[in-house]
């Protein structure tokens, strides 16, 4: 019978990355309500050395399968090692992150393995022995418990929502091998072009600092950089400044853009379209910078200061350098 | 070239949407319905490769008989032909019944590309497009936001975290389209006209061989979380304002 709870850890460039270590403390906790075992997949080439950090965050086993097929990441070579993974252990939960990657991958796998999943979860529990899983539908404007029947039960988690908890177990490695079908491999990563801003993407960012059709344009941003610069933070924007090509599509939060989790998000002259909460209403902490007192964003935010922001921002700025000083 | 989008029908994004007092799902009295935006992207760009290097588009489609407006609205942009797979033991269907049905159904047709949107606006599942592929032996291509066609060969721009990759794949294939692709088009009035003319098919899950036994329910569905009211920062000008709030995330949100 299935049985445990395995994740598939997430690593690029031959580190492992935030998501893995949340995925694996959600899978533990799941895993002692059940009495089980956390096992972890970990892929790649040359990554057996960073499997065993898994075990930290309460992960018994892991599985390293290594292939030079695997670097980069491809849907074909993954989905087919995975699947094969798992038929063999037979999880009884079988966890994702909704990361880029992780979006790929685990969609792929619910046809593989013909089951079901829950994704982009932003709670993970157990209920007479079964996972149930919560997750924003209607970009957010309700939430949904799913049940799947097919096994392994299947869910894909939000970046940033789960807390990764050290939690030491035996991280036993243990290497498999998967014998890939290469007729079977039809796509090619021809190039990877990375951002040569360096800046933490959207979607991992622990703070963002967004700025909308109040920023007046494209130089608005200029004074939002500063404090992202102070705070560590990644600047997002509303759909607004982005139709109006002040900032890249990449960089728009919401229904048709990023959905974020940060642990602090300012919004600034944004006004809090329904369509742009449906990206950040899941932030811990929100500070919205708005001139109207009756702009919607101020229904979310957990701080607000009502003014014009081109006074505030840089006061901000100041305050807190001074503070991390 | 055999292009199939396919196409979801989405409450408006403006749609309020209530919870049905028993946790059983959507009020969905009174909803505006429109083309999920992403599928937009698709029809737009299978639109686009039909017009560079000729062929047909066919839209697919699962759901009641509401839909049929949103795939006449993408014949009115200029696709071909429509395919409503309508059958009450779908309405609800998950994403792997969804995309079992859309599969047989395509299976059916020539197909060099088939394009999906990368998630539809109302379940926001994602799912559909790489299981459709899985189902039908296909590579995928997913989130991507550029897509060249040569030959039997196709490489797409597909945004990652902090990067962008250029990804090849042969055809056929699945695509799911992304902002940034493109800008869709919006129907014209003889495009309207004519769209009245189109081939429409219609079939059930019993004559597509699926089954809609379903992998995956939603049991309760619930309002999201509230959260707390927000306090609105008092202060002489922006600058005790923003002292104010730099504190407060320093000390009691512990955010900074
Ligand atoms: C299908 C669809 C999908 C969409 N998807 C998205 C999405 O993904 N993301 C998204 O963001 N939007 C999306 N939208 C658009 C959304 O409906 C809003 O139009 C948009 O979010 C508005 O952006 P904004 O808040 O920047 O601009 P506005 O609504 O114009 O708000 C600007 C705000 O700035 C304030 N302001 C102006 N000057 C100052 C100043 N000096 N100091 C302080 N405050 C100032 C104003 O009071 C106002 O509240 C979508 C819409 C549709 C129809
Ligand atoms: N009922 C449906 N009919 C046609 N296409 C669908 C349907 N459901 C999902 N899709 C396609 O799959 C994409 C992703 O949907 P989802 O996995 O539900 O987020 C959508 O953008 C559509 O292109």
């Amino acid at each position: 019978m299935a049985k445990g709870v395995m994740i598939v850890a997430e690593q690029r460039d031959g580190a492992l990355r935030k998501i893995s270590f949340e995925l694996a403390s959600a899978a533990r906790k799941l895993a002692d309500e059940l009495g089980d075992e956390v096992s972890a997949v970990v892929l790649g080439s040359g990554v057996e050395g960073i499997a065993g950090q898994l075990g930290k965050y309460g992960v018994d086993k892991v599985y390293v399968a290594d292939n030079a097929a695997f670097e980069p990441y491809t849907t074909d070579a993954y989905a087919q090692a995975i699947t094969k993974i798992v038929k063999e252990k037979d999880p009884a939960i079988l966890l994702l992150g909704a990361s880029v990657l992780g979006k790929d991958l685990s969609s792929r796998l619910v046809g593989s393995l013909a089951t079901g999943m829950a994704s982009d979860c932003t709670d993970v529990k157990i209920a007479d022995g079964k996972l149930v899983a919560v997750r924003p539908m209607y970009a957010g404007k309700c939430y949904g418990e799913v049940v799947v029947a097919g096994s392994p039960q299947m869910a894909s988690l939000r970046p940033n929502v789960f807390a990764a908890v050290e939690n030491a177990k035996a991280g036993a490695v243990e290497k498999v091998d998967v014998a890939l079908d290469a007729a079977k491999l039809k796509t090619k990563v021809l190039e990877v072009q990375k951002d040569s801003s360096g800046k933490v993407d959207l979607t991992e960012a622990n703070i963002i600092v967004s700025g909308g059709r109040g920023m007046k344009g494209p130089e608005g941003y200029g004074i939002l950089e500063e404090l992202a610069a102070v705070l560590g933070a990644t600047v997002g924007a509303s759909r607004a400044a982005v139709d109006a090509g002040w900032r890249p599509v990449t960089d728009q939060v919401g229904q048709t853009g990023k959905t974020v989790s940060p642990n602090l998000y300012v919004a600034c002259g944004i006004s809090g379209a329904l369509q742009h909460m449906a990206g950040m209403s899941s932030s811990k902490y929100i500070v919205a910078i708005n001139k109207d007192s009756e702009a919607p964003i101020f229904t979310k935010a957990d701080y607000g200061v009502v003014d014009d922001l081109f006074a505030v921002v840089p006061e901000l700025t100041k305050e807190c350098k001074k503070l991390l000083a | 070239m055999n292009i199939v989008a396919c196409v979801k029908q989405v409450p408006d994004t403006e749609a309020q949407i209530r919870v049905k007092p028993d946790g059983s799902g959507i009020d969905d009295s009174g909803i505006k319905w429109v083309m999920n935006p992403y599928d937009e992207y698709g029809v737009e760009e299978a639109l686009k490769l039909k017009e560079k290097f000729g062929g047909d588009v066919t839209i697919v489609s699962v759901g009641p008989a509401r839909v049929v407006e949103t795939i006449r609205t993408a014949l009115a942009m200029g696709a071909d032909k429509g395919i409503q797979i309508d059958d009450p033991a779908l309405n609800s269907a998950d994403a792997y019944t969804t995309a079992a049905a859309l599969a047989a159904a395509i299976k059916g047709i020539p197909h060099d590309v088939i394009f999906c949107g990368q998630r539809a606006i109302d379940d926001d599942s994602g799912q559909v497009g790489s299981i459709l592929a899985e189902l039908l032996d296909l590579p995928q291509l997913t989130i991507v936001t550029k897509v060249d066609i040569e030959g039997t060969t196709v490489k797409v721009v597909k945004p990652i975290e902090g990067a962008q990759l250029l990804i090849e794949s042969s055809l056929p294939c699945v695509i799911t389209a992304q902002k940034g692709l493109n800008e869709p088009r919006y129907a014209s009035l003889p495009g309207v006209m004519k769209a009245k003319k189109k081939p429409l098919d219609v079939k059930n899950a019993a004559a597509l061989g699926v089954s809609t036994e379903g992998k995956a329910k939603v049991a309760k569905t619930t309002a999201p979380p509230s959260r707390p009211p927000g306090k609105i920062i008092d202060g002489a000008d922006a600058a005790a304002k923003a002292a104010q709030v730099a504190k407060l995330l320093r000390e009691e949100a512990k955010v900074i």
